[in-house]
């Protein structure tokens, strides 16, 4: 019965945080109303999204969370400084291939915008079959220093979130 | 107490105005077309982010209460930022990149937006010189 | 002091909007095209946010929301397009 009514719990208490910070109040007026909408949004939308990811570690994910907010600071410094100080000729650009190893399409998605958002990479495409992640990197002398950061920095934290 | 939220949302707002104007700037100094996505994702979002939070600090400052507004919009572009990056570097790996210097995947399965026949339209005709 | 900061928070992004218009007007390429008004559209939010702060009035708070998601949607959809030749699938 729960389960029927709350597909997706965590979606549910997303949209209920959401609202009240829309409304800026946590009063039960719009308490009340974030809660109908938590019901019905993931009933709606539940015929998009049959599977029910394993979130084994909820606090973990958001150790995860506080690591990449800080990685995308240290990033955006590196990115800035990369366009003041380096010459346009001097940039050293690469494509890089990087296997993954997820179990699930929604941990997958995660690394993805992971990676656009830190130290000067970016997600381009995925294979077709979710296996490998195209990435492009604004400057990257050595590439397989990249590929090793992303495969021990994020994904193995990742693969025990979802485990 | 005001004095120093006072100091950190201007200290907010310097940085924030110094990374937008940086990743505009990125848009026009980068060679390559793959490399000008670079500025826009993290400089221009780090930017808008830190002047949003400091917006919300300010209101923290006149009126006592914080606004947590401007902390939805900020996440709202922290979570977009990615998906549009992404949508535009498909479409440049379409239009743009020069297929033969793609790496090969790791399993047999090619990159998703190669898979499919060429278009009809030539891509030259989507060039605008 | 704060006056200072807002006043060169929004000439910064003042001018990088200006730049970006540069940017769109000698764009070489159309994905080119579309990433400098993705970046607008950011830019402009920012503006909007600051205003709110010069004037300090809490109204304009929707205007950037609405602003952001419609600027997201545009770009997916531009994107969409030059790589499906449509947008809904």
């Amino acid at each position: 019965m729960i389960r029927k009514l709350f597909p997706h719990p965590y979606l549910s208490a997303t949209l209920v945080l959401t609202w009240c910070a829309l409304m800026n109040s946590f009063g039960a007026g719009a308490l009340m109303l974030g809660g109908i909408l938590a019901v019905i949004i993931p009933l709606l939308t539940a015929p998009y999204w049959p599977e029910h990811p394993a979130l084994r570690h909820p606090l973990r994910l958001f150790f995860y969370v506080l690591l990449v907010v800080w990685d995308v600071i240290v990033s955006s410094v590196d990115v800035a400084a990369i366009i003041l100080f380096k010459p346009a000729a001097k940039i050293r650009s690469a494509w890089i291939c990087v296997p993954i190893d997820l179990p699930s399409p929604e941990a997958q998605a995660l690394l993805a915008g992971t990676i656009t958002m830190t130290p000067g990479t970016l997600t381009a495409d995925f294979a077709a079959d979710g296996k490998s992640l195209l990435i492009h990197s604004l400057h990257a002398p050595d590439p397989d220093a990249v590929r090793d950061q992303i495969k021990t920095r994020y994904e193995a934290r990742l693969k025990r979130i979802f485990a | 107490m005001n004095m120093a939220i006072e100091i950190f949302v201007s200290a907010l707002l310097v940085i924030g105005g110094a990374f937008g104007l940086i990743g505009s700037y990125g848009l026009l100094k980068l060679r390559e077309p793959m490399q000008r996505l670079h500025a826009p994702t993290k400089a221009t979002t780090i930017g808008v982010g830190s002047a949003l939070i400091a917006s919300s600090l300010d209101t923290l400052l006149i009126s006592g209460h914080a606004t947590w507004q401007e902390l939805m919009v900020s996440v709202f572009l922290f979570i977009t930022a990615p998906l549009s990056a992404l949508y535009l570097a498909k479409s440049h790996i379409v239009e743009t990149v020069d297929r033969s210097i793609l790496p090969p995947t790791a399993t047999e399965a090619p990159w998703a937006e190669l898979r499919r026949a060429p278009k009809d339209v030539p891509s030259e005709q989507m060039r605008v010189e | 002091m704060l006056d200072y900061a807002l006043t060169f928070a929004i000439t910064c992004f003042a001018v990088a909007l200006l730049l970006n218009m540069w940017r769109l007007a000698t764009a070489p390429t159309i994905p080119d095209r579309i990433l400098a008004v993705d970046t607008m559209v950011v830019n402009v939010i920012a503006l909007i946010v600051l205003y709110s702060v010069l004037t300090g009035k809490e109204l304009n708070f929707e205007a950037a929301m609405l602003f952001s998601m419609t600027g997201f949607m545009s770009t997916v959809a531009f994107c969409k397009y030059l790589l499906r030749r449509g947008i809904i699938e």
